[in-house]
């Protein structure tokens, strides 16, 4: 089984120094999340489709490669295939045998239950399953509709004006590889040409993903999903979470921190905190709903919510940042500062208040 | 040396609405300004002139609301009498002093008789001005400042002849710019002021006897009806003052205010302020009574009240606090003044923009918290205006909350 996973631009200032899939989520490279998913349901080669092939990426996957034991090829388009045409593109090797392949979304987080799905395709002896995940607001997705008492996909609605249902495309999905004859190589869309196509032959069925589902593809909600999946750690008691009885400035519960991270012991973290390798938390600082990336500095009596701090930042003392500001490789942040929603490029020095959400780009 | 004393015009509870919600509940003369009310400031340095006898505060306030004040300053200003009269009709500044006339000329007879305003933060060069005032024996030396062009106009605009300092012109609030040297609120007198004055009242009733639209009232404006008529007399010279001038209108200007008198002690008397160290940075007043943890860090340009307390990390930069007030840890309290007996929760950010050159409307610059106000922890209040008794558990920014 194979995977095929794209790239995004939309959660830069952070991708500008780092190919989205390498950038951490809960500590961890996106990709890595599900790569070791799907090593744990038998997967042996990982297909990636990417539009250009980062050195940095190579050499990572490398020892991804040599740890797992699997292989992992680079598809590299020349021009933009959109969401099917890579699947043409890589039918060497998808449709080397008779065995189906996993297709990921690489934007999404959830807790991966590829197993489970791998045995409901293979029940169902169809052409391809999707993965749905239930919505509170389905008006602004494509909805998936079933036939009555059935797991068969009947069709899809985009962005429903009326209420049709509250299943929507969770962006993981399983095919045989006879869908691949329905694809040319040239640019395709999986959700809009191949789906309604398999669905007319009654071929597609819909898999409820259990647990919850997140699109991460943009700083607010690569937030809000790090908050569910902290929240999933707590609920399967996750050894990885700090222990509040044993930490007492962990406050709230839902924390993340890498066994590297320095913390003063009179700051006060959490909830849903995550802080990566070799970061420093100084005396009296208050975070919460936040993401530290690796080697980042957080001085004294600073107050950071909802906002992801990047990798080697150094945020100054007495600073209040908030809404959704992210700051991007090795920003500064001088002291007594109050950032705002801001977006902040890579090697940046901020030593005035950004008082609105802006980016910033260059000197000011 | 020749007797002088000086007259300071304090207004009134109606006056001072600008300073508001400050002023809500304590009147403007007594403002705390870097550890002393805003009156002390021109007080101390009236104690400091050669041959000045008495201070006499000229105001609508009740005699109570002075008392307190009055009889501090009397101990600690023993080598002169400090007396209070308080207005009880508006009879416009020259009128009142010409009300008050006897009080002021009584023995020992003055010379000299400064008049200086309240609502402004100055050096007070009162000598300077006395020995400019004694060479050139003019009617009245007033002394001018220099302001920025662009707001040249909202003050009364002096021209002065550059040789012998003698006063050519003089426009209030003129509708074109004609000098950048404007009016800073502080005159020094010969006693034939009074003559002056009654020959402007004389003339203001003859003008109202012979015009039946201009209704007759005893009111009398210092700057229009006596200095104008004296510049154009050519009996009034200008001192022209090269050390630091603001006005304190807004409450926002308290701040900057705060900041150049604090700047002024630190050089003129540096035992008043807190003691330089990594956690104190100069100029800082800090109240004996006040508690501040150790590891809170303050300043520069930070008056702290009586019986305020600064919790742990503490940090407090450009701001006025307010007695009885309790900044929790990890608090931050930037470009603001906090009212008396207000409660900063526990990472909290008051913070304000610095008092732009000039005003734009709808734009709050310095944050100001009245009078037990409380916010909650971690919440942030910038550039707003809080009244009164507020809870505030929310953030607010650029806002009036009622």
């Amino acid at each position: 089984m194979k995977i095929i996973g794209g790239f995004g631009t939309r959660l830069r200032p952070l991708t500008l120094s780092w190919p989205k899939p390498l950038v951490e989520f809960c500590n961890k490279a996106m990709i890595l999340h599900q790569i070791e998913a799907l090593v744990k349901a038998g997967v042996k080669d990982i297909v990636l489709a990417v539009n250009y092939r980062p050195e940095v990426m190579v050499s990572v996957l490398k020892k991804t490669e040599e740890e797992f034991g699997i292989n992992i090829h680079f598809s590299v388009e020349t021009e933009p295939l959109g969401t099917a045409g890579p699947l043409a593109l890589a039918r060497e090797i998808l449709g080397k045998d008779d065995t189906p392949f996993f297709v990921l979304n690489s934007d999404v987080t959830c807790v991966y239950p590829f197993e489970a799905f791998r045995d409901f395709h293979i029940a169902h002896k169809c052409e391809g399953s999707i993965m749905v995940t239930k919505v509170a607001e389905p008006s602004a997705y494509g909805v998936v509709v079933t036939k009555p008492g059935s797991t068969v996909i009947d069709r899809f609605v985009e962005k429903p004006v009326e209420f049709v249902g509250n299943r929507i495309n969770a962006g993981i999905y399983i095919f045989n590889p006879s869908v691949l004859d329905r694809i040319q190589l040239q640019p395709t869309s999986i959700e809009k040409e191949v789906f309604p196509a398999i669905a007319a032959d009654q071929q597609l069925h819909s898999f409820d993903l259990p647990g919850f589902w997140m699109d991460v593809g943009q700083p607010k909600d690569y937030l809000s999903g790090t908050c569910l999946y902290l929240s999933h750690l707590t609920a399967t008691h996750s050894p990885l979470l700090t222990d509040p009885k044993q930490n007492k400035w962990v406050y709230g519960g839902n924390v993340l921190v890498d066994p590297s991270a320095e913390i003063d012991p009179t700051a006060v973290i959490g909830p849903n905190v995550v802080i990566g390798p070799d970061a420093k938390i100084g005396p009296g600082v208050r975070l919460q709903r936040c993401v530290i990336l690796s080697n980042a500095t957080v001085r004294d009596h600073s107050w950071i919510a909802n906002s992801i701090i990047g990798w080697n930042s150094n945020v100054g003392r007495w600073t209040r940042v908030e809404n959704i500001t992210v700051l991007g490789d090795d920003v500064t942040i001088k002291d007594e500062l109050y950032v705002n929603g801001a977006s902040v490029l890579p090697h940046k020095s901020i030593s005035s208040s950004i008082t609105e959400p802006r980016i910033v780009m260059c000197k000011f | 040396m020749s007797v002088s004393k000086g007259v300071l015009l304090i207004g009134g509870p109606s006056k001072g609405t600008r300073m508001r919600p400050l002023t809500l509940d304590c009147p403007k003369p007594l403002l705390p300004i870097a550890g002393k009310p805003m009156i002390w400031h021109p007080l101390s340095a009236f104690a400091k002139v050669p041959g000045l006898t008495e201070v006499i505060m000229i105001g609508f306030y009740e005699d109570s609301v002075m008392s307190g004040f009055i009889k501090e300053a009397k101990r600690e200003f023993p080598n002169i009498a400090i007396t209070y009269l308080r207005e009880y009709k508006a009879l416009g500044t020259a009128g009142g002093l010409y009300h008050f006339r006897d009080s002021i000329l009584r023995a020992p007879v003055p010379q000299n008789i400064f008049i200086c305003n309240i609502d402004i933060c100055s050096a007070f060069p009162f000598t300077e001005i006395l020995e400019l005032h004694s060479k050139h024996r003019g009617v009245g030396t007033i002394m001018g400042v220099n302001v920025r062009k662009e707001s040249a106009q909202k003050y009364g605009c002096i021209v002065t002849e550059p040789e012998s300092q003698l006063m050519m012109h003089y426009v209030e609030k003129p509708d074109s710019w004609i000098s950048n040297t404007v009016n800073g609120g502080v005159y020094l007198f010969d006693k034939s002021l009074f003559d002056e004055i009654k020959i402007a009242m004389d003339e203001k009733t003859a003008r109202a006897a012979e015009d039946p639209l201009v209704k007759p009232d005893e009111i009398l404006r210092l700057e229009q009806d006596v200095i104008v008529p004296l510049a154009a007399a050519k009996k009034m010279y200008v001192y022209q003052c090269k050390d630091f001038w603001r006005q304190i209108k807004t409450a926002a200007s308290a701040v900057t205010a705060n900041s150049l008198y604090l700047t002024r002690i630190q050089k003129s008397n540096p035992d008043f302020l807190a003691k330089s160290s990594p956690n104190v940075i100069s100029p800082v007043y800090i109240d004996s009574t006040a508690t501040i943890d150790p590891t809170a860090k303050i300043g520069p340009n930070v008056a702290i009240g009586p019986g305020v307390t600064v919790g742990a990390g503490v940090r407090v930069k450009d701001a006025i606090v307010l007695e009885g007030t309790n900044l929790e840890q990890h608090s931050c309290v930037l470009t603001s003044i906090v009212g008396a007996n207000c409660n900063v929760g526990a990472w909290a950010r008051v913070d304000g923009k610095p008092e732009p050159e000039q005003d734009v409307k709808g734009q709050i610059s310095v944050t100001i918290l009245a009078t037990e106000v409380s916010l909650a922890p971690e919440t942030l209040v910038r550039s707003c205006i809080v009244l009164p008794n507020k809870s505030l558990n929310r953030n607010s920014a650029n806002e009036v909350l009622l």
